[in-house]
This record gives structure tokens, C-alpha cells and sequence, in this order.
């Protein structure tokens, strides 16, 4: 086996996330050695290390090259996650320094969880192995445990994270179990030499196709309890309500570019050509398919009977996974699989700007106590605050998807690929559970402008929470507006061109 | 030698005996292992799976260690959090977990 040399590693290409990974080791030391007066810099420090890590992605922008022996690509799809989970990063932050204040939780290791979070979602998007892709994802969720059980002597926050850890470290084994079974059949974890040595497997018709199919249906499992898709949804609307709420609004995005970052490599960058019969189409495109349907079926209609904000929204996201699963499931088709790749990435920018906005407004009406994430606490919010009211129904109308807002612009490139990849009856489940959701989105909007009632006075809403709303709102309308800029910042975005052999 | 095929038996077998015990124990320490018990398992398939189809390519080895850290990760996190959870309800059954519900 040849030793790699230095130049071989290729490590500036990797600096964005490896950049990130370190950073946080130093900010645990910065906030050690902080006197404690001010403490309270380290999110700074945090929000600084995010913006450098944005600024380096953006110098590597639309580079496409392996790095560390073939282990990591950098390509556009990575760049574009990147900006992404950054951008999430920032605005968590922003929301986590007021809230943590007022919650007595003020500790400066939650800065540093957060970013390795980040750079865990970084990393899967750059995965090219399969050991990358676990190693990654840990790096993703085991901070998410440790943030989801943030609050000290809080019962629900507890419970919350220990539920996570538990699905979440049993969802993980199902993924490195199937990783074992394709290492298996093939003989490598190499996505590239995976995607190369499967066209003699399936054309030899050998038993190892068996191996391949298991360990594909495995990941899609591990990866499906990641971004809580249906039938792998059921932790999700707990875990969401009882962790704090800073946390939710991060989870809610950060796992999801993770997640499907990581299933589009696997998926499609390794696994296109895993087909049975004389299909096109690999075996998982029906599965996916199924799956995508029930998500969006379940996730929408049960969002009605929410109550609890952080519930309904953890509803809505499980939908907004559907319609992500539905942008994988056109990208089984080779001919549309590119397309079908932007798609989804459109729509992870325009959710994680609606939703991390979403969940700002959810956070500056609740109380200190963690009560007031009723949706009742909505009503005449109008009246007394109404900048934040504005804000939050341009969010309610860009999860349902109303022309103007983000989004629309992502469901319209999701439904557009699934179309070009002749799902036409997906498409059709989309659109209409699409109407559904307008009902438990519209509600709020109800609850705001039209029933009488005296207004919350948002005590949360401090000057950073607002800020945080500005941009998500600004990032919402733009994406819009001027649909373009994502379009062209994907424009090179390809998956599986740049792995043929 | 032993053929490949009996390692993945108890492979396949310890994987099952951990999925298992983490859907029917009630308490949150046999739960964390019966998770280890799945991740153990997946080494031992990862290592027989390099041993006799490709012990060229050093990956199945080196993917076992990085599992068995991972593990000892998540480990010492789940007991940190399940230690946090029994401090306020003096239980780890998770039965009694119950707050959020709807």
C-alpha cells in the first residue's frame, strides 16, 4: 500500500471544514481561559470562526478535486452545502446568545458543540468514503445529543436529548452495518471504486448484488432517522419540543444538510447503476419513492392536529423532508440526477432560511420558562409587535410555498426535476399535500392578524433575535425574488458526471 | 479455515440480538448495550469481510477502528446524558420518561 505524500492530501482544499473542526478545539480553550467577565465573547469568537470558514469556502468555490488520499471531494454540491450549514451556524448563533442568557444556561462549550455540529454537516457533504460518511455523521449528531439536553434541571430538555441519543445511536449502527455489507460486496469504501466495481457485479449477476441491495436499503434507514422521514419519523416531534429552542431551529436544518447531503453521495454518486432486471432506474428509486410519499402524506396532515409551535414545525419539517426525498428519489433517473441534485439543494437554502426564521419568532414569544410555544400564543401579535408578525407570515407563506418567497422557488425546481424524471404521480402528492399544509401555515397567520386578543409583547425579541430575523427574512425574499442566485451558485453542481469513469 | 460465511452468521446474529435488545429492554443502560452489541457486530463483519474478500485494501480495518472510537464516544456521552436524566426523575427506565407526548 502506497504512503501518501503531503502534497497527495491535498489539505487546501479540506480547509473550510478542517478549518471549522479545529477552530472549535481552540474556542474551548479561549472560553477556559476567558476571564469570566467576559465570557460572554466566546459566541463572538464562534460567529467569527463561522464567517472565515464562509469566506474559505467561497475561495474554493466551484473547485472540483479529492483530497486526503480520495477520502474527500471538494466540488460545487460541496461548496453550496457548505454556504448552507454556515449559514444556518451564524444564524443559530445570533439566536443562542440572548435565549441562553435568559434561559440560565450561558455556557460557553454550546458554541463549541454547534460548530462541530457544523463542521460534522461539512463534512458529509465532502464525504467520498464510507468511512467519511460515518465518521461524519457522528460528528454531526453526537453534539446534537449533548445541545438537545442542554438545559440543566429542565426535565423535558433531558428527555429530549436522551430520546435522540437513543434513536439516534440506534439509527447509526443500521447505517455502518449496511457501510460493511457494500464495503463487502465490493472490497472498498471508496464511493468512486464502489460505483466502478459494481457494473461487473451486476452484470456477472453474483451474490454479492445482495449484499448491495441490504446495505443500500441499511444506509437509506441509518440516513432516513437522520432526517426523520417517514416511517423514521416517530423521535422527531419530541426531541424537537423539548430541546431548547435555539437548538430545534439548528437540528431542524443542520441535520437535514447532513443527511441528504450524504444520501445523494452514497446514492448517487455510488450506487446509480445498482439495477435488477432491464431497468434504468436503480433499485432504490421505488423505495425512495414510497417513501417520499408517506413522509409527505403523514408529515402535512398530522401537522393539523398540532397544538405546540415546535411540534407543528417539527411536523413541517418531516413534510419538507418528503419534498426533499422527492428531489433523491428523480435523481435515481442518470438522464435527470444532476437536475434533480440542484433541486435539492435549492430547496435545503430556502428551507433553512424560512425555517431557522420560523423558529426565530417561535423563540422570542416563549417565555423563560419554556412555556408560551403555544400556537394560541400567536393571536394578536399583529397589534403589538407588528414588524415580527410581517416577518413570521412571509415564513408561514414560504413553507407553504406562495409565488415571491424561497419557498416557492424550491418547491418549483423540486417538482419541476420530478416531473423531467416521469414520477408524475409524486408530483401530483406533492402539489397536493402542498394545499394541505396551507392550512396549519395559515392558521398562524389567523392567529396573528384576525382573532382578538391582546399581543404577546415578544420579551424574547432582543436586538440579536431581530437580527437574526432580518436576515432570514431577507434570504427568504430574495431567493424569491431573484431565484437566480441560487441557480447560479449550483449552475456547476454535478454528481454524477464528475465520477464517471 | 473457517469460511466467511459463519463469521457473517454471528455477525448477522449479534446484530440481531442487539436490535433486540434495545426494542424490548425498558431500561437505558441495557438499551446503550444492546447498541454496542450492534456496533461490535458490524466490526466483525467489517473484519472478516477484509480478511477474505479484499485484504489488499487496508479499509475494513481501519473502518473497524474508527467504529469501535465512535462508539466509545457515544458511549460516554449516552451515560453522561443518562446520568443527567436519572439525577432529576431517579430513573432510567424510559418508561417513565413520558413528559412529551401528544
Amino acid at each position: 500500500m502506497d504512503i501518501p505524500s503531503f502534497a497527495d492530501l491535498n489539505l487546501g482544499v479540506t480547509l473550510p471544514a478542517v478549518f471549522l473542526a479545529l477552530g472549535t478545539t481552540v474556542l474551548l480553550l479561549i472560553d477556559a481561559f476567558l476571564p469570566k467577565e467576559r465570557r460572554h465573547l466566546t459566541a463572538w469568537f464562534a460567529l467569527a470562526g463561522v464567517l472565515v470558514s464562509f469566506v474559505l469556502t467561497l475561495f474554493n468555490f466551484g473547485s472540483s478535486e479529492t483530497a486526503l488520499a480520495g477520502m474527500f471531494v471538494a466540488d460545487s454540491f460541496t461548496g453550496f452545502m457548505n454556504l448552507v450549514a454556515l449559514t444556518a451556524a451564524a444564524i443559530t448563533i445570533l439566536l443562542s446568545i440572548d435565549y441562553l442568557k435568559r434561559t440560565g444556561n450561558a455556557r460557553g462549550e454550546f458554541y463549541s458543540l454547534l460548530l462541530l455540529s457544523t463542521a460534522g454537516a461539512m463534512f458529509m457533504a465532502s464525504a467520498n468514503d464510507l468511512i467519511v460518511v460515518f465518521v461524519a455523521l457522528e460528528l454531526l449528531s453526537i453534539p446534537l445529543y449533548i445541545m438537545a439536553a442542554f438545559r440543566l434541571n429542565n426535565a423535558k430538555s433531558e428527555e429530549s436529548g436522551m430520546k435522540y441519543f437513543i434513536l439516534g445511536a440506534f439509527s447509526s449502527a443500521f447505517l455502518v452495518y449496511g457501510s460493511a455489507l457494500i464495503y463487502g460486496a465490493t472490497g472498498t469504501t471508496n464511493l468512486q471504486e464502489i460505483l466502478a466495481s459494481i457494473g461487473g457485479i451486476v452484470e456477472a449477476g453474483s451474490s454479492a448484488i445482495f449484499y448491495l441491495v441490504i446495505g443500500a436499503a441499511l444506509i437509506v434507514v441509518g440516513l432516513g432517522f437522520k432526517v426523520a422521514v417517514v416511517p423514521f419519523h416517530m423521535w422527531t416531534p419530541d426531541v424537537y419540543e423539548g430541546a431548547p429552542t435555539p437548538v430545534t431551529a439548528f437540528m431542524s436544518v443542520g441535520a437535514k444538510i447532513g443527511g441528504f447531503a450524504a444520501l445523494l453521495r452514497v446514492l448517487v454518486t455510488a450506487l446509480p447503476f445498482l439495477v435488477a432486471g432491464q431497468t434504468v432506474e436503480p433499485v432504490w428509486q421505488n423505495t425512495i419513492m414510497i417513501v417520499a410519499a408517506l413522509t409527505l402524506i403523514v408529515g402535512n396532515f398530522v401537522a393539523i392536529s398540532q397544538s405546540n409551535i415546535k411540534r407543528m414545525l417539527a411536523y413541517s419539517s418531516i413534510a419538507h423532508a418528503g419534498y426533499i426525498m422527492m428531489a433523491v428519489a428523480a435523481a435515481a433517473n442518470p438522464f435527470t440526477a444532476d437536475f434533480a441534485a440542484r433541486s435539492a439543494l435549492i430547496y435545503l437554502l430556502a428551507y433553512t432560511f424560512t425555517n431557522l426564521g420560523a423558529f426565530a419568532i417561535a423563540l422570542a414569544i416563549e417565555k423563560d420558562d419554556g412555556s408560551g410555544t403555544d400556537i394560541k400564543d400567536f393571536v394578536g401579535l399583529a397589534r403589538s409587535k407588528p414588524v415580527l408578525a410581517a416577518a413570521m407570515a412571509v415564513f408561514m407563506f414560504s413553507l407553504t410555498g406562495i409565488p415571491l418567497t424561497a419557498g416557492f422557488t424550491g418547491k418549483w425546481f423540486v417538482f419541476q426535476a420530478t416531473m423531467q424524471a416521469g414520477l408524475v404521480p409524486l408530483a401530483v402528492i406533492g402539489v397536493l399535500t402542498s394545499v394541505v399544509s396551507a392550512f396549519y401555515y395559515v392558521r398562524i397567520i389567523v392567529n396573528m392578524y384576525l382573532s382578538d386578543g391582546e399581543g404577546d409583547e415578544a420579551a424574547g425579541a432582543t436586538p440579536l433575535v431581530n437580527w437574526a430575523v432580518y436576515i432570514s427574512f431577507a434570504g427568504t425574499l430574495l431567493l424569491g425574488v431573484f431565484p437566480i442566485l441560487a441557480t447560479n451558485l449550483t449552475e456547476t453542481v454535478t454528481l454524477l458526471a464528475s465520477v464517471a469513469p | 479455515m473457517v469460511p466467511l460465511w459463519m463469521y457473517l452468521a454471528v455477525g448477522a446474529a449479534l446484530f440481531c440480538i442487539g436490535a433486540y435488545t434495545v426494542l424490548s429492554r425498558k431500561n437505558a443502560i441495557a438499551i446503550l448495550m444492546g447498541i454496542e452489541l450492534m456496533l461490535n457486530a458490524v466490526n466483525l463483519n467489517l473484519v472478516g469481510f477484509w480478511r477474505y474478500q479484499a485484504p489488499e485494501n487496508m479499509s475494513g480495518q481501519a473502518f473497524a477502528a474508527f467504529v469501535l472510537v465512535i462508539a466509545a464516544a457515544e458511549a460516554a456521552v449516552g451515560l453522561a446524558i443518562i446520568i443527567a436524566v436519572y439525577r432529576s426523575r431517579r430513573s432510567v427506565v424510559v418508561e417513565d420518561v413520558d413528559l412529551l407526548r401528544w
